[in-house]
């Protein structure tokens, strides 16, 4: 056992002299949030965004000059039929159409309810999100001052369409995304680096040749990433609830265990890789592809699964951040418990088990 | 097939003062297209200090890695100290130490943090063996808190050493300890093998360096993955079938070029100051070798017999292995 | 050696890293066409030495010349003008014969006419005409070597570097390596070599021993031994080698 904690620590020693190996275990991570938050919290100005006023009464001019004079926006005029849409959002740097539809002035005065059409490019989804709530917010503060003598309050109501990502994924939706690319990149890659180290510093010969067991060996070498991990995860989540405003409404323990799951499934690809390669840069290759790809196709995040072909959706399956991000999504966003998670986290703790048992036989005790 | 094997293995174990055995022990490497070993068969006695000697490529690190458990070998049987080397290979790897070619300790570990590091996976500590390292660990004090990557050549294979030795192996592997290591350092790490010695573990070392080879008690010298010839450094030199000479003169290229045109030199191969060189009629030089110094036209030229080196040996014994 | 005509001058040359002097005011000359052995302990300074020499390093201080070019303001005249070989790096392994000539020349910018000749004369001179596309790595090691060491030379520079180049070979392949040595020499080409073998050292013509980052002694091997009242070069190194206040670090 004096032996096992001896290890341990030398691995902790090796983490804490290489400035490299610290600026990825948690650089990566604080980077990985900032940029997303500074994304999130960024206030759009000058927006350029077509209105198309079929209406041509007075309410539609008010509200026009409303949004015109908003510093968020620079309106431009123009007559465009459904079909134009799309070519001037290819054009790219118009982000958002407005549509007033004829009569809008007579529903709004008649039946106290008019509708407004809103259609942004959520090709890049912050931005569209951002847009058409500045929309919503500049006609609702029109919608309460218009006729204020009356007494019915007018309703208009914007109907809202996403084109190209039609779910919205909401940004506080990336921040799950990233918990589980940053615990499997840094894990993964943290791993196979340092055992692949020792393969090539010729160290890995000396340790084979003594009496401690190579289990022990891998053991010894996961536990630091284990506990760095747990501690790169507390950083993730304060951040993304302080700064990002991210809403934390389950249990953090079971948010942890799950985690930890996570971790160990990471841990054990690590080892993996470790056994099939013979340079640090190599593993990092492998590390960094087998990683960083499948995470960000296929967990959900980024682009939804709904949409894809299904044989995609297949083998999303088999990514283990598939899991991990459904989950992290139910118990932070919705709060809720285990009895609801408990098939997903069973698949996930399936894959982990399979990947320590295999990568556990794989390890070799010889050289060749 | 069983019997056979048991004989094998009973003969093996029979000699209680042999220590290591190795048995027509075969490898080859990239399925097959890479000889390292072919049919090696050698003994090393306890306490013994042995060498194996042969340039690189011969076949040292294969053998020692086979040796230490590290490889499996094609074919043939190895023991040491009395375990076999498939088999029980957890006992040996509590056996044995092992010090590899690379330099093969923690770069960014300090000299202190190194030596308890593999005195407790090997589970003792550096207190309970530390009269054995002791004359080498005290060169090494004051820079205890150095990063091992920041010493120099000679002083990380001292600490190597230390850690190979700090849990009291019964055998030692050395493989390739002086390699790039300049001659004043080389000369202590064989003082320090020699108390080692003493001690009564069993060391191997092997050795590109021809000149390091007297300094064993007996070696095999190998080429080629194989044992050419294996003795005591005396004994292979007295096996030597020619007399040899040392010749010099002003030009010495020049010298060179016209013995070995000459129809009477058989080898001519230079050595330092000296060239050596053997002739193919005995008789007739140990009649008069003035007559033959006079069919070269040098100026200053020297000749005198010479008793062989282990590398006149070495090229001996390959020029007729087919070279 | 015709008329001592100097293509190797350092005055003075010195490399600090921080604190650390590892090369300390170095004053040599090494004439046309002679076989310079450049010995030293391990970390007496002989690696940062030369590659000040072969331009890859700046100098802190001192001035220095080689082949006729200033090591400041002319390394890559330098490096045009000079071969290299070390141990560890010389040919690419997964090329053929033909292949590593054709890259090594090319990179020394000889025209494909001049090319295509020097790599049939070389491997004709070699006598691997058989060989010319087997791969480098399959080839046994004294034939790499020859053909490292050709190599190095393809392009006629007037001095060749090399560093430690018979490290770990065997003894009749070392000895084959020292007499294309002496033939390179023959054709005025000067060598600049190191090496831990002191038989080696007397091979040379002259021979300077680094300790300390300060050269020692500069002397023919007689001329040493002498000196130092020693049997061989050995003995004189281990002497000379004894005295470094720096080896333990």
């Amino acid at each position: 056992m004096k032996q096992f904690f001896i290890f341990v620590r030398k691995e902790f020693l090796h983490v804490f002299r290489d400035n490299k190996t610290l600026l990825m275990l948690f650089g990566l991570p604080i980077a990985q949030i900032v940029l997303f938050g500074f994304a999130l919290t960024n206030e759009i100005k000058d927006s350029k965004i077509v209105i198309c006023d079929y209406a041509q009464d007075n309410a539609s001019r008010q509200l026009i000059d409303k949004i015109a004079v908003s510093r968020n926006f620079i309106v431009k005029e123009q007559m465009i039929d459904q079909q134009q849409i799309k070519s001037v959002f290819q054009q790219g740097d118009v982000k958002l159409v407005v549509v007033f539809p004829n009569n809008f002035e007579q529903d709004l005065l008649h039946s106290n309810q008019a509708q407004l059409q809103v259609i942004a490019d959520a090709s890049d989804p912050n931005t569209a999100s951002t847009l058409t709530s500045y929309i919503s917010s500049i006609t609702s503060d029109f919608q309460q001052n218009f006729n204020a003598g009356n007494q019915m309050q007018p309703i208009i109501s914007p109907e809202i369409r996403m084109l190209y990502n039609p779910e919205l994924k909401g940004a506080t939706n990336f921040v799950p995304g990233v918990m589980a690319l940053v615990l499997l990149l840094v894990c993964v890659l943290m791993t196979s680096v340092s055992i692949v180290r020792e393969k090539e510093k010729g160290t890995m010969e000396i340790l084979l040749v003594s009496p401690m067991n190579p289990l022990t060996v891998i053991i010894a070498k996961a536990i630091p990433y284990f506990f760095l991990s747990l501690i790169n995860l507390t950083v993730i989540l304060l951040m993304s609830v302080f700064l990002l405003d991210m809403p934390m409404n389950g249990s953090l323990l079971l948010l942890y265990l799950v985690s930890s799951i996570l971790i160990l499934c990471a841990l054990s690809l690590g080892l993996l890789i470790s056994n099939v390669t013979e340079s640090q840069q190599a593993a990092m290759l492998i590390s960094l592809m087998a990683m960083l790809l499948p995470t960000v196709l296929f967990s959900g995040f980024m682009f939804p699964l709904e949409n894809m072909p299904v044989a995609l959706q297949v083998v999303a399956n088999a990514v283990p951040s598939k899991w991990y991000y459904i989950i992290v999504k139910s118990i932070m966003i919705k709060g809720v418990g285990f009895l609801s998670i408990w098939k997903e986290t069973l698949v996930l703790s399936g894959m982990t088990l399979f990947l320590l048992l295999v990568s556990f036989k794989k390890f070799k005790i010889r050289l060749q | 097939m069983g019997d056979i094997k048991w004989a094998c293995t009973e003969r093996l174990n029979s000699d209680p003062m042999v220590d290591v055995s190795v048995q027509n022990i075969s490898k080859t490497y990239d399925e097959g297209t890479v000889k390292a070993l072919s049919g090696i068969s050698f003994e090393v006695e306890k306490g013994e200090l042995f060498g194996i000697v042969g340039p690189d490529g011969a076949g040292k690190t294969t053998l020692f890695r086979i040796l230490v458990t590290l490889l499996l070998a094609d074919a043939g049987e190895a023991m040491v100290n009395g375990s076999d080397v498939v088999k029980d290979y957890k006992e040996i790897r509590s056996k044995v130490g092992y010090m590899p070619g690379k330099f093969s300790l923690y770069q960014d570990l300090s000299v202190e943090e190194n030596l308890k590091f593999f005195a407790s996976i090997f589970g003792t500590t550096v207190e309970e063996n530390y009269h054995l390292v002791k004359d080498i660990y005290v060169q090494l004090e004051p820079f205890k808190r150095r990063r091992a990557g920041a010493l120099s050549g000679g002083m990380k294979q001292k600490l190597a050493l230390c850690c190979a030795l700090i849990h009291r192996p019964e055998v030692l592997f050395l493989d390739e300890p002086t390699t790039g290591v300049d001659t004043v350092s080389r000369k202590e790490f064989w003082e320090m093998l020699k108390r080692l010695k003493s001690e009564g573990i069993t060391i191997l070392v092997s050795t590109p360096y021809m000149d390091e080879a007297t300094l064993c008690e007996r070696i095999a010298l190998v080429q080629e993955g194989q044992i050419m010839s294996i003795d005591t450094p005396d004994g292979i030199i007295a096996r030597y079938p020619d007399q040899l000479f040392a010749i010099k003169s002003d030009n010495m290229s020049g010298l060179l070029r016209d013995l070995r045109a000459h129809p009477e030199v058989a080898s001519a191969f230079s050595f330092g100051e000296y060239h050596h060189i053997t002739f193919t009629d005995k008789q007739k030089i140990a009649e008069g070798a003035s007559s033959f110094l006079a069919t070269l036209s040098h100026h200053n030229l020297e000749m005198h017999t010479i008793t062989p080196t282990v590398e006149d040996c070495f090229i001996q014994l390959m020029s007729h292995d087919g070279r | 050696m015709d008329a001592k005509n100097i293509v190797i001058s350092a005055q003075d040359l010195t490399k600090q890293f921080g604190d650390f002097t590892a090369v300390d005011q170095i004053t040599f000359e090494v004439y046309g066409g002679e076989i310079f052995g450049f010995l030293g302990a391990n970390g007496a300074g002989k690696t940062t030495a030369m590659r000040m020499l072969c331009g890859l390093s700046k100098p802190s201080g001192g001035k220095a010349s080689v082949a006729g070019f200033d090591i400041y303001r002319e390394p890559e005249q330098i490096k045009r003008n000079i071969g290299y070989m070390s141990q560890k790096f010389s040919l690419y392994e997964d090329l053929t014969i033909k292949e590593n000539i054709q890259f090594f020349g090319g990179i020394y910018g000889l025209s494909d006419r001049v090319l295509k000749e020097k790599s049939t004369d070389l491997i004709q001179q070699l006598g691997l005409a058989e060989h010319a596309h087997t791969l480098v790595g399959s080839l046994p090691l004294g034939w790499k070597q020859k053909l490292a060491f050709s190599v190095a030379i393809i392009h006629q520079p007037s001095i060749v570097f090399l560093d430690e180049p018979t490290g770990g070979v065997d003894p009749i392949t070392r000895r084959q390596f020292w007499d294309l040595i002496y033939e390179a020499a023959d054709q005025g080409i000067t060598i600049f070599v190191t090496t831990h073998y002191m038989d080696e050292a007397e091979y040379c013509n002259r021979i300077s021993m680094m300790v300390d980052g300060k050269i020692a002694a500069l002397d023919s091997p007689t001329a040493l031994k002498q000196e130092f009242a020693a049997e061989t070069m050995d003995d004189v190194f281990f002497q000379l080698a004894r005295q470094a206040k720096r080896k333990s670090d």
